[in-house]
């Protein structure tokens, strides 16, 4: 495919990647190389006041042609101006755009394009044609069916390469973390060849005691194959979370020995543990009738399971369009307002997933017990429980690299289907039943704990919203695909580059540093009360309130911490300088 | 101590009060003349003031004890169990008259004794000084001077001595003008912009059933509007919801009339007014046209501005709905926002911050002085104004400032603290969170501006407490004359010193200066923008809170800092002496000598410093325990909490029988 125009295309959107999030408001459009379905381009660019003579023959062709084009962005704030030419840039990557929406004045054209970070912008088109050509191409642009058609598979790094991120959380090398006090688990390759389990990676971590043979029957028995494997394994009492799909006992109650063998050989001798599913008792029973079902009292005495309800699905997706229209509008009344935050069910969805997961927490810590999670599938709630289990439980995971071995392990590898649930945001109307924001609703939970221990973490809200970003739409091959089987095929470690790649470069980290972090080694309990639990401004208000005041709130507490240390730092030179001059005192005088 | 029978009760069950498992706390329960004081199985010790506590309630007997409900005006609710009920019937009495005094002596401020002498205490008084704070504004000058027209409370017994009126306005006109005004609260200035030359004006409603036009309230307003010579238009803003006062509206609306020489009778009975307003509407508009005295450029110099803030009844109503919402055990997410929705208490907040920008927007964007009343001008008036000033005014947004906002615009204008935070045993439809939701209001722009202001969160909360304390004299009474004849001066102490020598304690340490150059604050009042205030109202849920506070650490470390350039210039001038005194050593050995005694002792200390340092640091930052059970998670999972037990027992007997 010839797709790459040269090379120098690539240096210049990656130039202008960064001023991606510093731009604002005022655009005029430039959309860059004329489209078909063969040459997709992966970015509108939409350029202000004068064009830049970077782009060469291209932009300025464009320039010509949608000279006097006036954009009105829908973010309220003022001009930046840049310091070079008058020139403002927006980039903005076509997988970025949700939904699209065009409007006819008389000659005049408006195109409304919603992204999928929520921001939306107007571009108002004189002339009804150029308006129409361009809303059809964006829209063909930001459709694309084929995953190898993406800009990640386009993208190449205008940055040094230190580590590569797809080698930067190997299964085995997360085991060997583990490896020294876990002895009855090892890694399997049983699923090697994605035959077993198609939504596993190659290597789980299953109990020594059951081999191979055995996780293929228990395999037949749980949904999609996802037999129990380990989570996490918790050091201080060397209790664990498991975590599987639902068993698959029907109607007339099918039952596994393999299956029960295998969870109660996570037991130790006169231990209970807790199951937890994701699910409402009724939706659990509804469930035997498609094949499904949960774990009978009687087949498994020695585990006790309780039912908790976590939305999925559309619920979510329709939560969020309610929260994110509502977000929007800067008319209504407080009552208003108020009642739509209340029918939206986003903060409901936040408390009942973080009760769950405290429970799950609070059974391994406070009551010694193991714990296995599971709901339908076991690929959304029951990874939005187990991952956010390990930030309350493990130290590790509150940091930088902890957290993104986290998302590598409980989400990447553990098969969540990113593609499809990531596929659209809230403005679509398309209601796939699998586009659902499960990975925001985690993120979102990881912010509420944030703030309630600002000092636990190693990052800040920043790296937050950069992984709901690359998410949704991303230059980088991470999240492509829906489970790792999927990512083989596509060959995305040797044909994509790894987010990771770019974020642990020490330049990117610094933004993603919370100055505040101080290692903290105790489990922390968050407070689920509703008076707790707020609204994550940064990502739902961000293009609509202005955040100057508080940016330079945020930014003066930096300074007051560097300054800190470097007060510090200073004072115990000079101790030290003035103890040496004391001791040269002292040997000046006893002769 | 006549109220206390019994003093001290044992074995009393504190309850959480978000528990729905009867989780509780253990001790002994202490009255004293002014708390109450229990003391936990830790020695934690809770104190309450009797004069904090808004409500007493004896619950129905229980298998444990008698229940004793006690909600407190700072927002802490204890939930007592005391074994016995003779004793729980005893503390509930005691409590009822003892939250409850009939007179102002009995206040604790007249008890109180911070043991400071007279002198001291008199400085403390003199501490907040408002001729002085006129001065800072800019007057008197050539439009404004003081009025000594109220300097025995004859005109008005519930304004201040001083009042500071245009200069063209003479002595009668005052007096016809107050005689025109409820409770004769006649238009004063409360804020005056130096460089806009626009004022900040305050009055009561004209009083209805008035018969004829009032020349002299006429004259006054327009002595009003030419003290402002850099606008020729004025805005009149009735604080009250238009359609509270529909009736009343018309009449504002005449005032301009009279204003512009409409020479007709258009005050008229209030039942009269109201019945057919229509038809006098008319007829009024008639005569106008009729007579054709209508003043096109005349007329447009009031403008007439309505924002609906509610009267303080709704207020006291929107709060109470509040508290039983975020009171409740096992609220959901979905009850907390449709009872903060229905508690309409955020849509108040709002209203009164909305005021008091078009206030600040008139004066600093179209330098047009304005008129502020609501009914009676000591509630929302109140509010207005000194919210209008804060936002245009970057003084007021000091820790000192702040006092002197709060001594003008609600001590002395006749706030009356004492009837709206029920101080005494009285009538309760007088009660009101009118100063609280000022609070709230600054305590939102303190979130949309975190560098604007001097002061902390801790500061608000602190006046908060204060203002129902009683114990201190600064919100003692309802109006200046009343102070007075109680010599709160002599008898009790103020607030204020007592604040500014905890300095520290208040201050914010993102504070900037610089943002101050931007001095006109300009807050969006978008609905998203007002949030619930969780440390006002749940203060004293500690569970509710994030266990680790930016805010403390950024407070400790500007501390710390502050010690930290004190410790490097000491550092450096003793190198520099150091360094010098091994030059001259040899020639002055007596001198070394001399100094030589202090340094080993100084070294020992630095050392013992240097290590210390890292620690402090450390403890700034540990957090607060959060456990579990603090936080209730098993409570939404009934199968957990009630499966423990059963599963221990069985364990136990299965053991029991083997051996």
């Amino acid at each position: 495919m010839s797709v790459i125009k040269s090379s120098s295309f690539h240096t210049h959107t990656h130039t202008n990647l960064s001023l991606f999030q510093v731009l604002n408001n005022f655009w005029q459009f430039i959309q860059r190389t004329p489209c078909c379905a063969e040459v997709p381009a992966w970015w509108v660019q939409l350029h202000a006041f004068s064009v830049q003579g970077l782009f060469g023959k291209n932009s300025e062709q464009l320039t010509n042609s949608s000279s006097g084009l006036e954009l009105e962005g829908s973010v309220r704030g003022r001009r930046v101006e840049s310091p070079t030419d008058n020139t403002e840039e927006l980039w903005l990557l076509h997988s970025n755009i949700d939904a699209i929406d065009k409007r006819f004045v008389g000659p005049l054209g408006t195109i409304i394009i919603k992204c999928k970070d929520f921001r939306i912008i107007q571009l108002d088109i004189p002339g009804m044609e150029e308006c129409l050509n361009i809303a059809s191409s964006i829209e063909a642009l930001s459709t694309l069916d084929s995953i190898t058609l993406m800009y990640p598979f386009f993208y190449r790094p205008m940055f040094e390469v230190i580590e590569d991120g797809w080698h930067s959380f190997l299964p085995e090398q997360e085991f060997e973390l583990y490896s020294s006090t876990i002895s009855e688990w090892r890694l399997s390759y049983v699923n090697k060849e994605f035959s077993v389990c198609p939504s596993y990676p190659p290597a789980v971590i299953v109990p020594k005691a059951i081999d191979d043979d055995a996780l293929r029957k228990v395999a037949t028995f749980r949904h999609g194959g996802r037999f129990p494997v380990l989570s996490y394994y918790h050091k201080k009492n060397g209790m664990v979370i498991m975590r599987s799909g639902q068993p698959l006992t029907g109607t007339n109650g099918r039952r596994c020995k393999e299956d029960e063998k295998l969870i109660n050989a996570t037991l130790r001798a006169g231990k209970r543990g807790y199951i937890i599913d994701t699910r409402p008792l009724n939706i659990a029973q509804q469930a035997r009738a498609k094949g499904g079902g949960f774990e009978q009292e009687a087949h498994y005495p020695q585990w006790r399971r309780i039912h908790k309800s976590i939305d999925r699905y559309h619920i979510l997706q329709e939560s969020l369009i309610k929260l994110v229209e509502s977000c929007n509008d800067q008319t209504q009344n407080m009552d208003r307002w108020l009642s739509k935050l209340e029918a939206s069910n986003w903060l409901t969805h936040i408390k009942e997933i973080l009760t769950t997961a405290c429970l799950a927490a609070q059974c391994l810590d406070r009551e010694g017990a193991s714990i296995l999670i599971h709901g339908t599938e076991g690929t959304d709630s029951t990874l939005q429980v187990t991952s956010l289990a390990q930030i309350i439980l493990e130290p590790r995971s509150r940091t930088i690299r902890g957290f993104e071995a986290l998302i590598e392990r409980e989400w990447l590898q553990a098969g969540h289907p990113f593609q499809q649930r990531c596929a659209q945001s809230a403005y679509c109307n398309s209601k796939q039943k699998w586009e659902s924001p499960v990975f925001l609703l985690f993120l979102d939970c990881v912010w509420q704990i944030l703030r309630q221990f600002p000092c636990s973490f190693e990052f800040n809200e920043n790296f937050l919203i950069m992984l709901f970003e690359h998410a949704y739409a991303s230059q980088f091959g991470t999240f492509l695909g829906n489970n790792e089987s999927e990512r083989c095929k596509l060959k995305l470690q040797q044909k994509t580059m790894s987010l990771w790649s770019w974020v642990n470069r020490p330049s990117e980290l610094s933004k993603f540093t919370n100055p505040l972090f101080e290692a903290n080694n105790l489990v922390i309990w968050p407070s689920v009360a509703p008076q707790s639990l707020q609204l994550w401004e940064g990502i739902f208000l961000r293009w609509n309130r202005s955040s100057k005041y508080l940016d330079e709130a945020y930014e003066e507490m930096v300074n007051i911490i560097e300054y800190n240390k470097e007060l510090q730092a200073k004072v115990n030179l000079l101790r030290r300088q003035l103890a040496e001059l004391e001791t040269e005192d002292g040997v000046q005088e006893s002769p | 101590m006549e109220h206390i029978r019994t003093t001290k009760v044992e074995q009393v069950k504190l309850l959480d009060r978000f528990s729905t498992s009867n989780k509780s706390l253990t001790g002994t329960l202490y009255l004293t003349a002014t708390h109450l004081l229990f003391i936990d199985a830790h020695q934690k010790e809770t104190w309450i003031l009797h004069h904090h506590i808004a409500s007493v309630e004896k619950l129905a007997l229980t298998t444990s004890g008698c229940p004793l409900v006690i909600q407190c005006k700072n927002f802490r609710t204890v939930h007592f169990i005391v074994p016995r009920e003779r004793d729980c019937h005893d503390i509930y009495n005691s409590l009822l008259q003892l939250s409850k005094q009939a007179k102002y002596e009995d206040l604790y401020a007249f008890s109180y004794n911070p043991k400071q002498n007279d002198a001291e205490r008199l400085r403390g008084w003199e501490l907040i000084d408002l001729a002085e704070e006129y001065k800072r504004m800019g007057v008197p000058n050539s439009n404004w001077q003081l009025s000594d027209a109220n300097r025995e409370y004859k005109i008005c017994e519930t304004y201040p001595r001083e009042l500071y009126v245009p200069r063209i306005a003479s002595k009668p006109i005052i007096v016809g003008s107050s005689k025109f005004r409820s409770k004769g609260r006649f238009p004063v200035l409360s804020y005056y912009h130096q460089s806009k030359e626009a004022a900040i004006c305050r009055c009561s409603q004209p009083l209805s059933g008035f018969s004829a036009r009032c020349l002299e309230d006429e004259h006054l307003l327009q002595a009003i509007s030419k003290a402002n010579p850099a606008n020729r238009y004025m805005y009149v803003m009735d604080t009250r919801p238009r359609h509270r006062v529909q009736s009343w509206w018309a009449t504002q609306k005449d005032i301009g009339r009279i204003i512009v020489r409409i020479s007709s009778k258009i005050w008229n009975d209030e039942k009269i007014r109201e019945s057919d307003e229509k038809k006098r509407l008319n007829a009024m508009a008639n005569r106008a046209a009729g007579k054709g005295y209508e003043n096109e450029d005349n007329y447009s110099n009031i403008r007439f501005q309505f924002v609906g803030i509610e009267n303080i009844h709704v207020m006291r109503s929107s709060l109470q709905k509040l508290l039983e919402v975020n009171g409740t055990k096992g609220l959901s997410v979905n009850d907390f926002y449709s009872g903060l929705e229905s508690s309409g208490w955020l849509r108040h907040i709002k209203a009164v911050m909305d005021a008091a920008i078009f206030l600040a927007k008139a004066i600093a964007a179209e330098s047009a002085s304005v008129l502020v009343h609501c009914s009676d001008g000591w509630d929302r008036t109140s509010q207005v104004c000194s919210l209008g000033s804060l936002l245009l005014d970057p003084y007021y947004r000091t820790i000192r400032g702040f006092m002197v906002l709060i001594e003008k615009d609600w001590i002395s204008f006749g706030h009356k603290f004492s009837e709206r935070c029920g101080h005494l045993d009285g009538d309760p439809k007088e009660v009101s969170p009118v100063f609280t939701q000022f609070l709230e209001c600054v305590w939102h722009l303190t979130e949309q501006f975190p560098q604007a202001f001097e002061f902390n969160e801790a500061f608000l909360l602190q006046i908060h407490e204060h203002i129902h304390s009683c114990q201190f004299g600064n919100f003692i009474g309802n109006c200046q004359k009343e102070r007075e004849e109680l010599k709160l001066k002599e008898k009790t102490y103020s607030l204020w010193p007592f604040l500014l020598d905890d300095q520290k304690k208040y201050l914010n340490p993102l504070y900037s200066s610089q943002s101050q150059k931007s001095a006109v604050l300009e807050p969006n009042t978008v609905s998203f923008n007002f949030k619930f205030w969780r440390n006002m109202y749940h203060q004293f849920d500690r569970t509710l809170h994030p266990r680790q506070s930016v805010f403390n650490i950024i407070m400790n470390m500007n501390e710390q800092n502050k010690q930290l350039e004190k410790d490097i210039k000491d550092l450096e001038s003793q190198i520099k002496q150091r360094k010098t005194k091994q030059t001259d050593g040899i020639l002055s050995k007596e001198l070394l000598n001399s100094v030589r005694p202090e340094s080993p002792a100084l070294k020992a200390t630095l050392s013992l410093k240097e290590q210390a340092l890292l620690p402090v640091n450390n403890v700034l930052r540990t957090i607060e325990g959060s456990s579990p059970a603090d936080n209730r998670y098993s409570e939404y999972a009934d199968e957990f909490s009630k499966a423990e037990p059963a599963v221990v027992s069985l364990e136990y007997g299965v053991a029991r029988m083997t051996c």
